[in-house]
């Protein structure tokens, strides 16, 4: 408990602000990183997720890829990078950037599936070419899903970005390596709280995105239901 | 006019959908394919608007192969409604009926003023417009498919069993607006169904499928009931006995029709004019 209030104590006392290693200071680099990782991630996961939910193709390859990718410890692939592009940044977004891929590619590729083949099979039918079946139908409809792949990313980011500062990358990392050097146990718990206050605004930040785009005609209609599942499964309305 | 020549489809699992399949659909006329599951019907459909590609053969509408057209451009110009009405879930009814037009590049707001007076052809208030699809009942969300095959005015209507999910008092509803639509409209229909009764009540010309997309008859409701090709035509449309074989039983109150089991159908009337089709 003393711990937790001499934690606070850190995190509140203004010596601790305004300095190059100011909280504020690895704050922002800590948002900053994850934010880069995040968009590097979906520039590379969300095409390539489309392109498998489009064409119904590759899945497997993305199912193996992702959990391949999983596996790897994301502190030894890091050092492994460092070594060959040496200390800084550029190790880390690396290795984070390869964390966040298979979350946002399973939701940008799951958000396609999840669409009723049959109302890309009439948008067809009407005259939509591929492109605008992606656009029109595909891309609004999948894309619930794929905020919730950008969300688990997230989290996992802001939480594995703590390693950054191992290779010299800065992030609130920052407190907690110096903490266990030092023993300075308030220290590192003020910079796991500090990670641990990103991750909860992410998380609103995204369900709040999450609640904006599910495109409106489709909760429109759904009959209010409280419970979260029910015990006998609904009739089909006609 | 829509003619099949010689057109076979072969799928890649090796099912042999439609084999050397010949047929003139007639201009404005409403013809109905029917057959039990296998025989081939939704595929010949979709064959038309090229959503299915012929394996061997040729299509022509107007004397035109299908494949001389671009197969989104050919599918702009004919009307799809489906049997679950294929609306787009995350897109008003008013802009759903706008989708063709608007994807063929005519202005928004006149699209959907169209659209508007689309929804009073197929009988929907007004009022729907705003609604989303999941907000409508399945008679009206089938009435918003009905509407948006026709916001291309194409001249080529495709309906793919397209009342064959919503309930029976629903379904008949349906089947006289469409029979009414068709008297003003004037559209070259063709319609899918696996239900005859739907098939003689809509049908100019019905087409009675077996399994593999084979003919076994061609003709009016009436030419098809009076003379029934073949024994499968025959217990198809259930000539010989159950509800179409009608006697004349006279009773102490009156002349009665009855089926074949028995059971009294209907009677007889005068009619003062009209013609059988």
């Amino acid at each position: 408990m003393n711990f937790l209030i001499q934690a606070f104590a850190f995190i509140f006392d203004p010596k601790h602000y305004g300095t190059a290693n100011g909280i504020e200071v690895r704050l922002g680099q800590h948002l900053l990183i994850s934010f880069e990782v995040l968009v590097i991630a979906a520039l590379i996961a969300i095409p390539v997720g489309y392109l498998i939910g489009h064409t119904g193709r590759g899945r497997a390859f993305a199912i193996g890829f992702s959990g391949g990718v999983r596996a790897l410890p994301t502190l030894g692939f890091m050092i492994l990078i460092a070594l060959g592009v040496g200390i800084g940044l550029g190790a880390p977004i690396v290795a984070l950037v390869v964390l966040a891929i298979p979350s946002i590619l399973a939701g940008a590729y799951s958000g396609f599936e999840a669409v009723d083949r049959r109302t890309v099979d009439s948008a067809r039918a009407m005259g939509m070419n591929e492109l605008q079946i992606v656009a029109k139908v595909e891309v609004p409809l999948g894309l619930p899903l794929l905020i919730g792949g950008l969300r688990a990313a997230s989290l996992q980011v802001i939480a594995t970005a703590t390693l950054a500062d191992y290779v010299g990358g800065g992030g609130l990392g920052r407190f907690i390596f110096a903490g266990v050097q030092t023993q300075d146990y308030p220290q590192m718990l003020a910079g796991s709280i500090l990670v641990i206050f990103l991750a909860i605004a992410s998380e609103i930040l995204f369900s709040i995105i999450q609640r904006l785009v599910v495109p409106a005609g489709v909760t429109a209609g759904r009959p209010k239901d409280v419970r979260v599942k029910s015990s006998r499964s609904r009739a089909a309305l006609g | 006019m829509i003619e099949f020549r010689g057109v076979s489809k072969l799928f890649p699992d090796g099912t042999l959908a439609v084999d050397d399949f010949s047929l003139v659909i007639p201009s404005r006329k409403t013809t109905v394919f029917v057959g039990s599951s296998g025989s081939g019907k939704t595929t010949l459909l979709r064959m038309i608007n090229r959503m299915v590609d012929t394996t061997s053969g040729t299509i022509e509408i107007d004397g035109q192969p299908t494949t001389a057209l671009e197969a989104v451009a050919l599918r702009r110009s004919i009307g799809y409604v489906m049997q679950n009405s294929g609306l787009l879930p995350h897109l008003r009814v008013v802009d759903n009926v706008a989708t063709v037009p608007v994807l063929n590049g005519v202005p928004k707001k006149e699209a959907r003023e169209a659209a508007l007076v689309l929804l009073d052809t197929v009988g929907l208030d007004r009022s729907l417009a705003e609604r989303y699809p999941s907000q409508l009942s399945g008679g009206q969300q089938q009435r918003v498919g009905v509407a948006r095959g026709l916001a291309a005015n194409p001249n080529i209507l495709l309906m793919d069993e397209p009342f064959g999910a919503v309930d029976p008092i629903v379904r008949s509803e349906l089947q006289v607006e469409l029979i009414r639509l068709q008297r003003d409209l004037d559209k070259t229909i063709v319609f899918v169904t696996h239900d005859i009764d739907e098939a003689f009540l809509l049908g100019d010309q019905v087409v009675i499928l077996e399994k593999g997309g084979v003919i076994a008859q061609v003709g009016s409701p009436t030419e098809i009931l009076t003379a029934p090709a073949n024994e499968f035509v025959a217990t198809f449309i259930g000539a010989e006995r159950g509800k179409r074989a009608l006697s004349i039983q006279k009773t102490a109150t009156g002349d009665i029709l009855v089926d074949s089991e028995g059971r009294a159908a209907g009677v007889l009337v005068q009619q003062s004019e009209g013609v059988v089709r």
